[in-house]
């Protein structure tokens, strides 16, 4: 298996390559800051005209991972979308793709600081949802067993630098998932102080890799 | 057809005469020839060939009846312009002129330059970058409706690269605006003077080359030093007595260097060393503009004994009373070596003295070649290829800031291009609709297209401010990202470093800037804060400078050196170096590829020496390695220079033959370009170049944090999706002329014919050894590096007493 196994208050988790984190006692996939629709913002505001594929790349990956576990439920952990516009500017083929991956299974948008309203594409939004043991939010708060995004940790392992989730007891701060994503290195201020000393990170790529953070 | 021989008006004659000068006869020449509609001038550095550009002008603006601009200078360095001001300030004073000689460059100031539209003077000096974003004004048409000529300076060096395309994409502009556009070139010794007359002038007038007296031939050798050079490294350390010695004899050296980093630490040992503290100064890219400014007014006013510099001091500035030139590190290129050499001895019919240092002793074997051939004037260079398409792109945008157009005005205007009189039209539409839509196969972006076509069939921007971003935006110059280098609670900064480099800077490491070593403290709003430190051994700054390829012609001529018995020509430790490598394995030769395999600090490593220049080596080592990877051999990197390429992993390699069959390299070739790391970087220039990726925003950058992601991914994304988009054919394009160089590939299995030698070592040979200090080296992302990621995350959670898995 590539993904990695941890437990964290007492519910099991895997963290799986590709940047998704699995609850298998729950059926639950969680993915964060999908950025859905960023080349479209990034036209409107600027004109710059990205490849326009990135919804397609990021919901390949998705439905891999979707078709891999075959979830009872998909939370979308915040900043699903790069604004709300681009949520309602999502052409046609890709509505239909999120329709089908939705369908059977319970899906929550969770809001995100992008995306602090409801999109008119199923599933349910919510500002934060429960799982087992843990609190699911886009923003880290103080509270413990709480599982987070926003940050798009990365770490630097053997000269490379890659997304990562960043663990210790009490949290997991997702890496972000979307395809036009960049990231911040984990052993920043703003990442490191919310954790302990114990922390590790996990990174993401051809093998979900576990290191400890100094 | 020239005119009469053009007498100068009395003034002028008065003036030569006081200056106890005559008129040289290629000054007389275009004079008499300032009618033509082009002109090219090559002429040595020192012959008064800008004063030959320039008089035509001076005589015209003479009798003060010229309203507005009459005259534009373009030249490829700002400090250029600002010299050029200085120099022809003094005729203009000294007989009266009623001439106004303004410069504009990315320094002039914002209320200087926004006068400067309004009311521009008669001359107007400036670079290609400023001209693009003049042109890129709603009023360029007024300001350039009375340009009588145009004076392109260090045409050579602008046509080596996309900042010519750039020029000449201008000008065409500039012809439209001001039909009776004259075009003057002047340009340094070339080997091929028609391919430069053909870039210079409007498609397909004819364009009249002269040709100055080249003058005496230069007084050249090799650095004698007591101390043998090293055997690797580009440092020059052991040369630097027999170098100070020289610049005591002389009053002014100029000390090139082929990177940054090498100036850097030279500059620093050479102060070491300095017990006399003969003024000595350092000029290059990345330092500061108020540095730069101080070296070179100190170099005017002939306070300093010598400047350590690299290309940045090519070009013709006049720096006075240079008497010698000393060139650090093997020249690369015999045509470079020449132009600058002709920077010593202004003095025209006086020989420029030039002494070349090898840093280590394969540069030895390089100096000596280039030393033949300078003797023999043979110059080297390759033939340039059609007008690049990123730069298209950027002009259409730049002609969409300006105001409305018709695509055909914009079609013919640019095919009057040469280097774009070849493009078709389907080639045209193809970037007009990637500045319009995006091109790409999935028409995303109909409601925010970047330019509209209008009811009456005119192209204009959807939204007008876009002009601000597309301005900010303009230029060729393929900077990699920098970062300011500051003093801890300084404001001036230091200088600048390559984010890249930055990034591999940990607390408490020290580096050269400026001549001067700093200790890292942090990265803090995208300016890397620094402070003095007191220790004299620095982590090596490995900020880059050019990397120049070994020309071909060179590369022959060491290959032709190897093949002798001995080497009387060489010094005695080179020679005893070269007579080892024989004894122990063997010299590469021409109709042969040599391969050493060795293990080497826990890698095992192959040596191939290609001799296909450093572009054509590097993508060797791309083919070899996903080879390797291929064949389970886990290959972790490679590093290439000029001569041979260095891979190591984890396997030994036990035959090397068969990973050089013709038919494998190149169907290898075919499936490697789509994803290689040297594509990504070639996409990542044309897509800046183009507008796909912004390199400036208008609001500063600020943590980077979650804004920015990497031009790898978009690299991708097109690579899967949408694989014929205009973008990654024209990224192919260039990689394959340039940075792939495949052709070189193709010249070295064509003349080796499948004659591998393997040799199979148990230790790292004298040839392979200066492979090991090359900058650059290439990591791979292959089955041997997840090996190794996993290793080391087993290890380091195996330290803590936690699960690897």
């Amino acid at each position: 298996m590539n993904s990695y196994a941890f437990t964290l208050c007492g519910t099991r988790c895997q963290a799986l390559p590709s940047g998704a984190l699995w609850l298998p006692e729950a059926g639950t996939l969680c993915v964060s800051d999908l950025h859905l629709g960023k080349s479209d913002r990034i036209a409107r505001r600027s004109g710059v005209m990205l490849p326009p594929y990135e919804v397609q790349e990021t919901l390949d990956k998705l439905a891999d991972d979707i078709g891999a576990t075959d979830p009872r439920q998909v939370i979308c952990l915040g900043d699903s979308f790069d604004d709300l516009a681009a949520a309602d500017s999502l052409d046609g083929a890709m509505r239909l793709r999120l329709t089908s991956l939705q369908a059977g299974r319970k899906w929550v948008w969770v809001e995100g600081n992008h995306d602090p309203g409801p999109v008119d594409l199923g599933g349910s939004h919510l500002a934060q949802i429960e799982v087992g043991t843990l609190s699911f939010r886009h923003i880290a708060t103080s509270a413990t067993a709480e599982v987070s995004g926003h940050y798009h940790p990365k770490h630097r392992l053997a000269g490379r630098s890659r997304p990562a989730f960043v663990v210790d007891a009490a949290r997991i701060v997702m890496p972000a998932y979307g395809a036009y994503t960049g990231g911040l290195d984990c052993m920043a201020p703003v990442i490191r102080q919310l954790f302990g000393p114990r922390a590790f990170a996990i990174l993401t790529g051809h093998k979900a890799l576990a290191v400890p953070l100094a | 057809m020239p005119d009469a021989t053009r007498q100068l008006p009395a003034k002028f004659d008065a003036w030569f005469a006081g200056r106890g000068w005559s008129v040289h006869p290629h000054q007389q020449a275009m004079l008499d020839r300032a009618s033509d509609a082009a002109l090219l001038l090559i002429a040595p550095t020192g012959g008064g060939k800008t004063l030959a550009g320039f008089l035509p002008s001076l005589v015209e603006l003479a009798d003060g009846a010229h309203q507005g601009l009459h005259t534009l200078y373009v030249s490829p360095l700002k400090a250029l312009a600002a010299d050029i001001k200085r120099n022809l300030r003094r005729p203009v004073d000294d007989m009266a002129l009623p001439i106004r000689i303004e410069d504009r460059t990315g320094d002039t100031s914002y209320t200087q330059k926004r006068r400067q539209r309004a009311d521009p003077p008669h001359i107007l000096l400036t670079t290609p970058e400023s001209l693009a974003l003049l042109i890129s004004y709603e009023d360029a048409p007024r300001m350039f409706a009375g340009l009588q000529r145009v004076i392109v300076d260090e045409i050579h060096a602008l046509a080596e690269s996309k900042r010519g395309d750039q020029l000449m994409l201008a000008l065409s502009r500039l012809q439209t605006l001001a039909p009776g556009l004259r075009r003057v070139g002047l340009s340094a010794t070339v080997e091929d003077p028609p391919a430069i007359a053909r870039m210079l002038a409007r498609h397909p007038d004819p364009c009249p080359i002269l040709l100055a007296d080249p003058g005496p031939a230069p007084d050249i050798a090799m650095l004698q030093t007591d101390a043998p050079p090293p055997w690797a490294g580009g440092g020059a350390n052991y040369a630097i007595p027999a170098v100070l010695e020289a610049v005591k004899q002389h009053k002014t050296t100029l000390i090139f260097h082929n990177t940054r980093a090498q100036a850097e630490i030279f500059f620093h040992n050479l102060w070491l060393a300095n017990t006399d503290d003969l003024p000595i100064g350092i000029h290059h890219g990345s330092l500061a503009r108020e540095q730069r400014e101080r070296v070179e007014s100190a170099m005017v006013a002939g306070q300093l004994r010598a400047i350590v510099c690299t290309g940045s001091l090519d070009l013709g500035i006049d720096w006075g009373d240079v008497d010698l030139v000393i060139q650090v590190g093997a020249p690369k290129n015999v045509k470079r070596l020449v132009q600058r050499i002709g920077r010593a001895n202004h003095r025209y019919n006086a020989p420029s003295k030039a002494l070349l240092v090898p840093a280590n002793r394969f540069e030895v074997v390089e100096c000596v070649a280039a030393l033949q051939a300078v003797q023999a004037h043979d110059l080297d260079g390759d033939p340039k290829g059609a007008g690049p398409r990123d730069v298209l792109c950027q002009h259409i945008l730049i002609a969409a800031c300006a105001g409305l157009f018709y695509a055909d005005d914009l079609f013919a205007e640019v095919c009057s291009v040469g280097a774009y009189a070849g493009l078709t039209r389907a080639e045209f539409d193809a970037c007009l609709d990637f500045c319009a839509t995006g091109g790409y196969a999935l028409r995303a972006y109909d409601r925010w297209k970047r330019l509209l076509l209008t009811a009456d069939g005119k192209w204009q921007l959807r939204d007008p401010r876009a002009a601000l971003r597309i301005r900010m935006n303009i230029g060729t110059i393929q900077d990699t990202d920098t970062l300011k280098v500051r003093l801890k609670g300084n404001f001036k900064p230091l200088g600048e470093v390559e984010e890249s480099f930055a990034a591999t800077l940990t607390q408490g490491d020290t580096f050269l800037i400026g001549g001067q070593i700093v200790r890292y403290d942090g990265l803090r709003e995208m300016t890397v804060e620094v402070t003095r430190d007191a220790s004299k051994t620095p982590k090596i700054a490995t900020f880059m400078g050019t990397k120049f390829a070994n020309s071909t012609q060179l590369s022959q001529r060491i290959l032709r050196m190897f093949a002798q018995d001995d080497w009387p020509q060489l010094p005695a430790h080179t020679a005893a170096w070269l007579g080892l490598q024989r004894q122990v394995s063997k010299l590469p030769e021409v109709d042969r590829i040599l391969v050493e395999s060795f293990p080497h600090d826990g890698r095992q490593h192959i040596c191939v020496y290609g001799f296909a220049g450093r572009n054509a080596m590097q993508t060797l080592g791309m083919l070899l390695t996903q080879r390797m990877e291929e064949m389970d051999l886990q290959p972790l990197g490679f590093v290439a220079t000029d001569y041979a390429v260095l891979v190591w992993g984890l396997k030994p390699v036990t035959d090397a033959a068969p990973l050089f069959r013709a038919p494998d390299l190149r169907a290898g070739f075919e499936t490697w370009l789509s994803g290689n790391a040297v594509m990504k970087r070639t996409f990542r220039g044309a897509a800046t170049i183009a507008g796909l990726i912004e390199r400036n925003l208008p609001q500063a950058r600020k943590s980077g944090r979650q804004a920015t992601f990497s031009s790898d991914i978009l690299y991708d994304t097109l690579a899967k999706y949408d694989p014929n988009h205009l973008m990654l054919q024209i990224t192919r394009e260039e990689a394959l002329r340039g940075l792939v160089d495949f052709g070189r590939i193709e010249e070295m299995l064509a003349r080796t014919a499948g004659r591998v030698d393997h040799v199979g070592l148990e230790r790292v040979t004298p040839l392979a050894m200066p492979l090991f200090l090359e900058q650059g080296r290439i990591a791979l992302a292959g089955a041997g590096r997840e090996r190794l990621m996993e290793d080391e995350a087993a290890a380091l959670m195996a330290k803590v007493g936690l699960p690897a898995d």
